[in-house]
């Protein structure tokens, strides 16, 4: 019976292929490692005293937090301070609204973008009181703009 | 003679037989073929060719930038593996053993300046030696795929830079990693532009890869320690032993074959007289244009010893720089990272204020695409001037020279048109607040430069109908904007990235 060149070819190809799978998928499964299953990272929840303590018309630049509360005369509300743009931290100036050193985006007093390269306004986050009377912002929430909390 | 007396003559003779037997070659060499054997007898000489052409060595024509890159890595890796020694990555001591190396540690704070100044050294070599190749035409066949090489290299390079100046965890480094993760996360600017986010969110995968965390910390750090201290210097090195191995197997360095060859130099006595011998005679069949096949060593002088003395020269050079450099000038170290507070202006160092500006514009577009179209353009270079003329020759000839002068003129020009507009007039989103996004990402100044660029070379194109010259159009454009941008992004912006005409203009509160 003659020797069939085809099938050996086909055995070959066969097993080589197996090897090239087998050794993708092992290193697929290592090289799972890297991407983490785990976020680790602070609780963005912050507490910031008696609600008191805060002047009506005044805003407040909390460092820790990486916001900005405001209190007005119809509540108060915390706009973030971390850039949309490119995630460095914006500075409020009086009356020009905030602006980013990094990259030169400018963001109006409700955090809505006027000039530069920001893809989004400066979100507004959630405030509560919580259960010891504390106001307490969550950076980790966002609320729609115009929302006020009142005490 | 007695067994004692032999043991005795043995050991007296092991000096010298130890280094025979070491050297394969020992004494040194007074012909042509014992200058071959100098060669390819030793493991670390054996990576250069045997015999080199005059041409290679002519100063005028590679300015020895290869072999300043090759030694400035050298020193590199030298000066980190001592820094290794005390530097600790965690984001609580990094700081502090980098307050150490400089103040404390002997040799610390000279061993790290070195670092530092052989890192610049490195990438301003890698960009002139990407010049050089380019406007000598030495990309073209047979040396396409060793400049797709050298593009990882430059690649490989600037990571090297960027997760080197994020380790001290200073101010800087803070704001880089965060600013890095972002420009990684930016794809997203396009996904949630036109709202596919929540299908699709490679921004998000390649920003928790890059930081390992949901923030900036010591799971980031340590990441980007590995791929300094591991992952790149690895990918880097194995990539300089196969661009190494290509300037040889495609035949040397790139030359003008109708040019006569330079003076003879030392060994060029021998020349008339070498007879290749079998070894030599196998080593030079390789495939391709080589000096060797069928034109024998003509015009080709011994590497022994007149290559090593290019080398050794291009090494005392990388070597005395840096030296001086770091004797004279600290490297910088700005204030422990404070997550509360950028820096104002929070400026990357200099090779990367082009991007800086550009991501000014739009964070997507300045750091992810118009990056990646410049690096597949300029990987289809070769691939697409196809025309063999002008190897080794400047421009290419006068017409690329003019073509040269009219790009950089026309390049610098529109680049400084489109800044001096957009620092008067602002941009889109000044006139028209409410413009969406992809409105913007698609239309900024960056994707303006690079259409116009764009149009020009394809003018060129039509005008001489040679993609040759409308390359070095293209490439010129690309040069004179990279240098505005990188000046523009160094000098001219200031707290806030307001535009100054001078740091000292800046506002002091």
């Amino acid at each position: 019976m003659p020797d069939n060149p085809k099938r050996r070819d086909l055995l070959g190809l066969a097993a080589l292929w197996s090897a090239v799978a087998a050794m993708g998928t092992a290193l697929a499964g290592v090289m799972r490692l890297p991407k983490p299953a785990v976020l680790p990272g602070p609780l963005r929840i912050y507490k910031l005293g008696d609600p008191a303590q805060f002047a009506v018309g005044s805003a407040t630049r909390m460092e820790a937090g990486g916001f900005y509360l405001f209190r007005g005369e119809e509540g108060f509300h915390a706009i973030s301070s971390t850039c949309t743009h490119l995630g460095c931290v914006v500075a409020l100036n009086e009356g020009e609204g905030f602006a980013c050193p990094c990259h030169g985006s400018r963001f109006r007093t409700d955090g809505s973008v006027s000039a530069g390269p920001a893809p989004a306004a400066l979100p507004w986050l959630e405030i509560a009181l919580s259960p010891d009377g504390q106001l307490q912002v969550n950076a980790e929430t966002q609320v729609p703009k115009g929302t006020r909390f009142r005490v | 003679m007695t067994p004692a007396k032999e043991f005795l003559e043995n050991l007296k003779r092991t000096p010298q037989n130890l280094r025979e037997s070491m050297l394969r070659n020992g004494k040194a060499p007074e012909s042509d073929r014992e200058r071959s054997q100098s060669t390819f007898h030793n493991f670390f000489l054996h990576l250069q060719s045997v015999r080199v052409h005059r041409h290679s060595l002519r100063f005028g024509y590679t300015f020895g930038l290869g072999l300043i890159l090759t030694a400035s890595f050298v020193v590199l890796t030298f000066t980190g593996i001592l820094l290794m020694v005390y530097y600790k990555p965690g984001a609580e001591l990094a700081y502090d053993s980098v307050k150490d190396i400089h103040f404390v540690v002997p040799a610390g704070r000279f061993i790290r300046n070195i670092h530092r100044w052989a890192a610049h050294l490195m990438v301003l070599a890698v960009f002139l030696h990407m010049a050089r190749v380019f406007y000598t035409g030495s990309y073209k066949r047979p040396r396409e795929f060793n400049w797709v090489v050298g593009l990882g290299l430059l690649v490989f390079t600037l990571g090297l830079s960027f997760t080197g100046y994020l380790l001290p965890w200073d101010q800087l480094a803070y704001w880089a990693i965060t600013i890095g993760a972002n420009i990684a996360n930016s794809p997203r600017e396009v996904t949630d532009a036109i709202g596919i986010t929540v299908w699709f969110d490679p921004g998000r995968f390649q920003k928790q890869l890059l930081l390992g965390a949901n923030y900036v910390g010591q799971e980031a750090l340590i990441r980007f320690y590995v791929l300094h201290v591991a992952v790149l210097p690895l990918a880097l090195t194995a990539l300089m032993g196969v661009h190494f191995w290509r300037v040889r197997k495609d035949g040397g360095l790139s030359r003008d074959e109708s040019l006569p060859a330079p003076p003879a130099r030392i060994g060029d006595a021998d020349v008339a007289v070498f007879a290749p011998n079998k070894t030599y005679g196998l080593m030079a069949v390789v495939r391709g244009r080589t000096p060797e096949v069928d034109r024998a060593p003509e015009g080709t002088v011994a590497s022994w010893p007149n290559l090593m003395w290019a080398e050794m020269a291009a090494f005392l050079f990388t070597i005395a720089v840096t030296l001086v450099l770091g004797y004279f000038f600290d490297a910088p170290l700005k204030e422990m990272a404070n997550p509360a507070i950028p820096e104002n202006p929070a400026k990357a160092p200099w090779y990367f204020l082009g991007l800086q500006e550009l991501v000014s514009y739009s964070a997507f577009m300045g750091g992810v695409g118009i990056p990646t179209i410049v690096l597949v353009g300029l990987g289809l270079i070769p691939y697409l001037d196809r025309d063999p003329r002008g190897v080794g020759v400047w421009f290419g000839g006068p017409a690329g020279r003019r073509t040269f002068w009219q790009s950089l003129a026309y390049g610098l020009l529109s680049v400084l048109a489109l800044l001096v507009f957009t620092v008067n007039f602002g941009w889109l989103r000044a006139w028209f607040p409410a413009i969406p996004q992809i409105a913007i990402i698609v239309v900024n100044p960056a994707t303006v430069i690079v259409a116009l660029y764009a149009a020009w070379s394809l003018w060129v194109l039509r005008r001489t109908a040679s993609i040759r010259l409308s390359a070095v159009a293209l490439f010129t454009c690309f040069l004179a904007g990279f240098i505005v941008l990188t000046a523009m992004g160094s000098i001219f912006r200031g707290p806030n990235w307001h535009f100054y005409w001078w740091p000292s203009q800046w506002p002091t509160h």
